[in-house]
């Protein structure tokens, strides 16, 4: 308990920072930072609607891809290419939506979730096999495929998937049954409880079963767990990645059916990589998750605002999202050097 | 249209979209040779970009140029100092200095291009034929009629191989990466080379961003190096961790994009979209090919705590 406190001591402190930082550099540049930081908080969290419609409705994808990067990180593998997942879950989502006329929603629904997981994982099928079979680096090959799913994306909506009248890169709408609904009558959509119930049966998968711990024990030390016999790490790693990237495909059929009800280009914001810092702020607790998942969706909401109103572009934010990573960063290494030194040293080591 | 004349096209076009994967792949050899991995190269590079961009205006192009290494070097610090320094762990101490990169570009241009940020248009670097090599058939315009960075690339990837293999500060960067606890017995600093090594590849990353802006585009656009800097370090990959291997795999990269130049002049009836997947799908290909002959530096990745 009193490490989880202290994390969240850290955490505060580095978001804190971050945006001090901001403001200092606002200041420098001429812009009003009082201003400026005001317009951030209006749009994140000003009224219930900010608070509903534009920082959770951009939470949900964010704790999703969240927590499949800390999935795949637990066992010791990198996803960074979560914007090709979400995109592909995307795609699948929308021709699934597209397509289901007659249905009714309790199959609708479930179907367009289904195809979004099932193309989510689709998409990490070929690194997972490059990494196994050939011993290719995941962090590489995740990465290329963002730009094949982009580039696959954009001939969808002006190829098979355009919208009968062929004039806008985009697909037609999805039908109404294949729609999320909304929860306490605002635009927030029902996929923000299935990131809910995503956190906690991670969080239960993590802490309280044996395929959890041998995930950690393969993360920590691969040869060690390899050695031991109890671990396939390989077969692990593939599981692991796998559901990563479905969670992403998720996340991608949640923006489609909660969101936009249709395919488009640049359906993500940089969602797959903001949520690397969602999972690292976190440290890949999925409860922390959600609460980071929030903090970074706030952050983006009120960047919206704060260019509207302030004048001040948007990517300006993705500063903060940079220093609240390398302020963790320090404050962890800081924390190594004071434990080792706390330590007896057992063998006289080197300087 | 005369065949001759398209490949003679998409040659110059491939040899122009390599030359800047080429440069920050060689930067990022040389990090990774010393045991590092530097995802902020993405960063050094877009910094490169807004320094070469600014410096021109300003100044003219070979500031630009200046300021634009320069850029990469500051960037490359930042994450040296996080990295190296505090010793954090190297993939994600480059995802956040990217990130912030990112935003610091994008909102530094705006201050300096005003709130539209539109309108920067930066006369580009003019090629300079070579005598008589230049008139070479097929290769001549491709490879001797390029702008003063490409000739700075023939220059670069050759010296810093000869760098790292032929000189005793290399083999101290080789050794700081393949074996640090050795390299540390044996009297070498390791986390003074690697950070000349990783400040040295922020300036060729640096160069590579000036030249995307100086040599090509002619412009600088928020995201403007779209990745191309994660590209250069699966270059890195493709090219088995040696400068001329990686400048070659950048060219090969640079072929294959420039292809659809190519197939589209031959009018083919295939997306276009296909054509941009297709240095990706061709990169991911050949790493399987490429890798998994143990050519990676053992130390690669791993942070002195």
């Amino acid at each position: 308990m009193r490490s989880n406190l202290r994390a969240l001591g850290i955490g505060a402190a580095a978001l804190l920072i971050g945006l001090f930082l901001l403001a200092v550099g606002l200041e420098l540049a001429g812009y009003d930072a009082g201003a400026a930081l005001a317009a951030l908080w209006d749009g994140a969290f000003g009224s219930w609607r900010a608070f509903t419609g534009a920082t959770l409705v951009r939470a949900v994808p964010l704790i999703l891809i969240g927590l499949g990067f800390a999935l795949a990180l637990r066992g010791g593998a990198l996803n960074i290419g979560a914007e090709g997942q979400f995109y592909a879950g995307a795609i699948a989502a929308a021709w699934v939506g597209v397509h289901a006329g007659g249905w009714p929603a309790w199959v609708a629904l479930p179907a367009v979730a289904l195809a979004g997981l099932a193309a989510g994982a689709l998409w990490m099928l070929l690194p997972v096999i490059l990494k196994l079979r050939f011993g290719v680096l995941e962090v590489i090959t995740t990465l290329l495929l963002n730009f094949v799913a982009e580039a696959l994306v954009s001939f969808m909506v002006q190829g098979p998937m355009q919208e009968p009248s062929g004039i806008y890169p985009q697909s037609a709408p999805i039908v109404e049954a294949a729609r999320l609904p909304f929860l306490f009558g605002s635009r927030l959509h029902a996929g923000f409880v299935v990131a809910l119930l995503v956190a906690l049966a991670l969080a239960w998968v993590f802490a309280r079963t044996w395929w959890g711990f041998r995930l950690r024990a393969l993360g920590e030390g691969p040869r060690a767990a390899e050695v031991s016999g109890r671990v396939r790490a390989g077969r692990m790693l593939a599981v692991a990645l796998l559901w990563s990237g479905a969670l992403a495909g998720l996340a991608g059929a949640f923006e489609v059916s909660g969101v936009s009800y249709a395919l488009y280009q640049n359906l993500s914001p940089g969602y797959g990589f903001t949520a690397i810092g969602v999972a690292l702020l976190a440290r890949l607790r999925p409860s922390a998750i959600v609460l980071t998942g929030v903090v970074f969706a706030a952050l983006e909401a009120g960047a919206g605002a704060m260019q509207r109103d302030a004048g001040i572009p948007a990517v300006a934010v993705y500063v903060v999202e940079g220093v609240v990573i390398l302020v963790l960063l320090l404050g962890d290494a800081a924390a190594r050097r004071q434990a080792s030194r706390r330590a007896v040293p057992v063998v006289d080591g080197s300087p | 249209m005369d065949p001759m004349a398209v490949a003679g096209d998409v040659l110059v076009a491939a040899v122009g979209i390599a030359t800047p994967l080429a440069l920050a792949a060689t930067g990022e050899v040389l990090a990774e040779r010393s045991g590092v991995v530097n995802l902020g190269i993405e960063g050094a590079m877009l910094f490169g970009a807004l320094g070469g961009a600014i410096g021109a205006t300003v100044a003219g192009s070979a500031t630009g140029l200046g300021v634009g290494i320069l850029a990469g070097v500051l960037v490359a610090a930042l994450f040296a100092a996080v990295a190296i320094g505090a010793g954090a762990d190297q993939i994600i101490t480059g995802t956040a200095v990217t990130l912030a990169s990112v935003g610091l570009t994008g909102t530094i241009y705006r201050q300096f291009y005003g709130p539209a940020g539109v309108g920067l248009s930066l006369p580009t670097l003019s090629p300079i034929p070579i005598p008589f090599l230049a008139d070479l058939p097929l290769i001549g315009d491709a490879l001797f009629a390029q702008p003063v960075t490409t000739y700075l690339m023939y220059i670069l990837v050759p010296l810093v191989w000869y760098l790292l293999f032929r000189t005793r500060p290399g083999l101290a960067v080789r050794a700081v990466g393949e074996d640090p606890t050795a390299a540390r017995a044996a009297g070498v600093s390791v986390r003074l080379t690697r950070a000349w090594a990783v400040l040295a590849g922020g300036a060729l990353a640096g160069l590579a961003g000036a030249t995307l802006v100086l040599a090509q585009v002619g412009t600088f656009t928020e995201r403007m190096t779209a990745g191309r800097g994660f590209i250069a370090i699966a270059i890195v990959v493709l090219g088995r961790w040696n400068p001329v291997g990686a400048g070659l795999a950048a060219l090969l990269f640079g072929l294959a994009t420039a292809l659809q130049f190519a197939l589209q002049a031959a009018g083919l009836d295939v997306p276009y979209q296909f054509f941009l997947m297709l240095p990706y799908l061709l990169t991911l290909f050949a790493l399987a090919g490429a890798v998994g002959r143990g050519q990676a530096p053992a130390a690669l990745g791993k942070s002195e705590g």
